[in-house]
């Protein structure tokens, strides 16, 4: 019993949902509220016990390390983000938040621009890897904007271009096949767990 | 001094944070575990923040009436029984507060994404509508990269539909994959150094 009412208040919510294929409509509206409310009320908890406990009450209060006193001080000048007169104090968070940035800069280095380049660097031995050195050299050549993409240049930045769409679609169609699958667990729920016309 | 102050904060500690990746040192080692203490102890603050922005921007609409201010009152009770719930009963299975979870707040997510294969197909029309070579070949890599993913693909075309589909993924989706992480990650470089060296100061804010 007690299932089958958790069974109906899900479906309700997901065909309130569904309903906005129609229009926007209050029930719709009503289930979006209702979902930032739930999904905003969930992590109060969760931050409070993965997050409160074990890095600020449990080292402050059991452990007695009182220097985390001072993060926890910067934490809380957070909320002068919404006083106008004392907004400047919300930098100092902020800042401390920001300083990892030193540690972009070698990392990004390292793991976006080094890796790819140890990859595309190989011996061209067949058409593929030929293929895949030409996609990758006009695709950087589409991105250098100091010169007009005019003439021979114009068309050799072109077939970059055409790379990017196919790398485009290759993406759109894997986003479909995740957005028809999660569309298929609904409507499965809604035809098997709620209504039970198949099992 | 409102600006100077955090500014010289995020440079220092930047700096330091170039130093601890290029330096393998105990100095350094302690010096990332001083700071991933410091700023994990600063995280539930973040979360505060947030809340308190949900609840202040909900209030100002119930307060000024704006246009389905009543929506607002849904959210505050959602957010404030939810959080109840939690600190109530607990946060394990069993529990008002897990059964909100897979009650309410999954089968909605859930079904908001899916609403998107809906939208996505919307979209796909409007660029077969647009006509052009290369929202042509776009398509047609997705639906080739989708038919090479489900078995009906394979039964109306044969085992050549994943060949095609294994190649394409391979050679010039790598190509433009890493085309643009190389761009991604030069931009990534840029703006990390130009925070660092403290040309980019937008995150400060506005004011003095």
């Amino acid at each position: 019993m007690f299932e089958m009412i958790s069974n109906w208040v899900a479906a309700f919510l997901t065909l309130c949902i569904f309903s906005f294929l129609y229009k926007d409509n209050p029930f719709y509206k009503f289930a979006e509220y209702l979902f930032i409310g739930v999904t905003a009320g969930y992590t109060i908890p969760l931050t409070w016990e993965m997050a409160f406990i074990p890095y600020v009450y449990r080292p402050l209060f059991l452990q007695h390390k009182f220097i985390l006193l001072i993060p926890a001080f910067i934490g809380i000048l957070y909320i002068f983000t919404f006083n106008r007169k004392l907004n400047w104090l919300s930098r100092y968070p902020i800042a401390f938040g920001m300083g990892m940035v030193g540690m972009g800069v070698p990392l990004s280095m390292h793991a976006s621009v080094l890796v790819q380049m140890r990859g595309a660097m190989i011996p061209i031995e067949n058409i593929n890897a030929l293929l895949v050195f030409i996609g990758t050299i006009t695709i950087l050549l589409y991105f250098y904007f100091s010169k007009a993409h005019t003439g021979a240049y114009g068309k050799i930045v072109k077939v970059g271009i055409w790379y990017m769409m196919i790398g485009f679609g290759a993406s759109f169609g894997y986003t479909v096949m995740a957005r028809i699958s999660l569309l298929i667990g609904r409507v499965q729920f809604l035809v098997a767990d709620v209504l039970h016309i198949i099992k | 001094m409102k600006r100077s102050i955090p500014l010289a904060i995020v440079i220092t500690l930047g700096f330091l944070f170039v130093g601890y990746v290029f330096i393998p040192h105990k100095i350094s080692t302690d010096f990332y575990e001083w700071y991933m203490e410091w700023i994990k102890a600063m995280s539930p603050f973040g979360v505060v923040l947030g809340i308190m922005s949900i609840v202040m921007t909900h209030s100002a609409r119930i307060q000024h009436k704006v246009p389905n201010w009543q929506y607002s009152i849904v959210t505050l009770i959602a957010m404030f029984f939810t959080a109840y719930a939690g600190f109530a009963w607990g946060t394990q299975e069993g529990t008002p507060f897990m059964w909100l979870f897979k009650n309410v707040q999954m089968p909605m997510g859930a079904t908001m994404f899916a609403l998107l294969a809906f939208y996505i197909a919307s979209a796909s029309y409007k660029a077969f509508r647009a006509r052009s070579a290369e929202a042509t070949v776009l398509l047609l890599a997705a639906i080739i990269v989708m038919l090479g993913q489900v078995p009906v693909g394979v039964s109306m075309f044969g085992e050549g539909i994943n060949d095609i589909t294994h190649w394409i993924l391979n050679v010039p989706n790598l190509a433009s994959k890493r085309g643009i992480a190389l761009g991604v990650g030069l931009g990534m470089v840029a703006t990390s150094l130009r925070i660092l060296l403290g040309i980019e100061r937008t995150y400060l804010g506005g004011g003095e």
